[in-house]
């Protein structure tokens, strides 16, 4: 898949995306930085908003706006639908069976928290086991870790090998009776690696533990199914996937929610409250305590038709041809190593240049206007195994070209003109 | 390329990045710090020998990070062999305020630290360039609180 190419630009041009066109939707991308047309490359960080994200968000505040489920007044109503409209895209977003299955988070991390924290108090025994892989982002480890130390429980980990792929074999050899919840990264934000979360699933399920999913670097790229992935949890932000920050959606199988504890409590979580005790709402409501975040989820519906318009498929095929191109460019270049080239890859290109470390690559690269992320990536498990304190990451969205990826290019022939002289 | 890159990456700074010097553990050490940017994963320990005038006999660093983060260390090193640990605070507090670009009034003469002072143009890296002091002002302290307690 990534041997044996030749550079083929008109294949590339001709593509299912424009991304000229695309980029007409997103005014940020005219900025000028220290006067050069700026080259967004930070997309796993987060990515820019289309205009029908922000139109939505302005045409909610000026139309719409009140506080959801409580009103009788008609604008409630309003918010109320708008609201719950927004549940039943990010419903099928995923392709969960049912609408109650999907409550809305600030982001992935809040919804990592959410179980482990609720599912993970609730069902965690003294010598149960969480098995989490060697490439997860810290919020996929630290939540893990702080349950494991109130409930007696204990974190191990799944390794990896040098291409960035985990070791089948050895989670296989750590899956047991103990296993209680297996949470595993769709795709690694620090090397792009797509696991495959089917087949993980299954053998997990076989020895009854559930699988939580952090979908967080998966949902800009690709259809997620969580039926046919056959998980139990999954959860993803908005701001990663053209929407808003502060929205995210957490998706629960619904009898693993129902029996839940909530996790927050307050307004919105309860059906009846006295002083002798509460009664809590059905789910969602019941994990959705306060006044939701109710315009920022409106805006993630928005992101996700502005996805379904693109099509998961072109979408793929147009970062799939932007990570070949990147990786091809790096082959004329013996000083560039590169972190992940698992076969099942996303728009991630992670590297280190010999001799110039990552962070003075950003500072230069940032001159000429290119944006890239530099340091550890919220992975420093990744960073150890790779003996490295940091990489220099490119990412890629849709609105992204081989233009982009040549100026990323010239831009690193600055650093080693300074540093090479 | 632009000048504010080519007055950051100074052939000097280059240079002790990539030899940086009194690199190394310092065996009779009698005072060490480590320090970490957290953001960046940026490591570095430094050990010295402070004697009972409060003077710096001698320090060495070791660790890894950036070519600011690890030319400031060198240079520093360099500049604080010899000096009283009121010296060293002085000179810190010079040298921060012309990287922050908050110097009030004339330039004061930094010697060497100049070559640094083209971080003031990227207030991302300050904390590179100052990393390296924050650690030697914290374990010269350590070792005041120690003598104190004695």
């Amino acid at each position: 898949m990534q041997s044996a190419l030749t550079i083929d630009r008109e294949r590339i041009a001709t593509a299912a995306i424009d991304p000229t066109a695309i980029r007409e939707q997103f005014p940020i991308l005219s900025e000028i930085v220290y006067g050069k047309n700026l080259v967004y490359l930070d997309n796993a960080a987060s990515s820019q908003k289309p205009l029908a994200v922000t139109q939505a968000l302005d045409k909610y505040y000026a139309s719409q706006h009140a506080n959801v489920h409580r009103g009788v007044h008609a604008l409630s109503d309003r918010a109320t639908e708008a609201y719950e409209n927004a549940r039943k895209l990010a419903c099928q977003f995923v392709n969960a069976e049912h609408v109650r299955e999907i409550i809305f988070v600030r982001g992935t991390t809040e919804g990592l928290n959410l179980v482990a924290s609720s599912y993970g108090r609730h069902r965690l025994k003294p010598g149960d086991e969480i098995l989490v892989s060697e490439m997860e982002h810290h919020s996929n480890i630290v939540p893990w870790q702080i349950i494991a130390e109130q409930t007696g429980s204990r974190v191990r980990m799944i390794p990896m090998d040098d291409s960035g792929q985990i070791i089948q074999e050895e989670y296989l050899e750590l899956l047991h009776e103990k296993t209680a919840i297996v949470a595993i990264t769709y795709v690694a934000n620090s090397l792009g690696t797509v696991n495959p979360i089917k087949q993980m699933t299954q053998r997990a399920h076989d020895v009854g533990a559930v699988v939580v999913v952090d979908a967080a670097q998966a949902a800009p790229h690709l259809e997620i199914d969580v039926r046919e992935l056959e998980c139990d949890f999954l959860t993803l932000s908005g701001h990663k996937m053209y929407g808003p920050t502060g929205i995210g959606i957490l998706y629960g199988r619904e009898e693993l929610l129902d029996a839940m504890p909530p996790y927050q409590g307050g307004g919105e979580m309860i059906k009846r409250v006295t002083f002798s005790g509460s009664e809590y709402a059905e789910i969602p409501h019941k994990f959705e305590a306060g006044t939701p975040n109710i315009a920022d989820s409106v805006g993630f519906g928005e992101a996700a038709k502005f996805m379904w318009n693109i099509g998961f498929d072109a979408i793929a095929s147009h970062e799939h041809q932007l990570l070949e191109y990147c990786h091809e460019r790096a082959e004329e270049f013996s000083d560039i190593r590169i972190f992940g080239m698992a076969p099942q890859k996303s728009g991630v290109f992670a590297f280190e240049i010999d001799g110039i470390h990552a962070h003075d690559i950003g500072t230069i690269v940032d001159r000429e206007g290119v944006a890239i992320r530099v340091g550890h990536h919220c992975a420093m498990p990744v960073m150890r195994h790779f003996n490295v304190a940091a990489t220099a990451r490119a990412s890629f969205a849709v609105y992204n070209s081989i233009e982009d990826i040549d100026r990323l290019f010239d831009a690193l022939d600055n650093a080693r003109e300074l540093f090479n002289g | 390329m632009m000048d504010d890159l080519k007055a950051l990456y100074q052939e000097v700074i280059i240079d002790h990045s990539r030899s940086p010097r009194n690199f190394g553990s310092l065996e009779s050490a009698n005072c060490s710090a480590a320090g970490v940017n957290p953001l960046c994963g940026d490591e570095l320990t430094l050990h010295c020998i402070l004697d009972a005038d409060e003077i710096i006999q001698d320090i060495r660093f070791v660790g890894r990070g950036c070519a600011i983060s690890l030319a400031s260390a060198s240079i520093m090193t360099e500049m604080l062999r010899g000096k009283t640990k009121t010296e060293a605070e002085k000179l810190f507090d010079q040298f921060h305020a012309r990287v922050t670009g908050t110097a009030d009034g004339p330039l004061v003469d930094i010697g060497k630290l100049e070559v640094l002072s083209g971080v003031r143009e990227f207030p991302t890296r300050v904390k590179c360039a100052t990393l390296a002091w924050h650690t030697a002002l914290a374990a010269i302290n350590k070792t005041d609180e120690q003598v104190t307690t004695e």
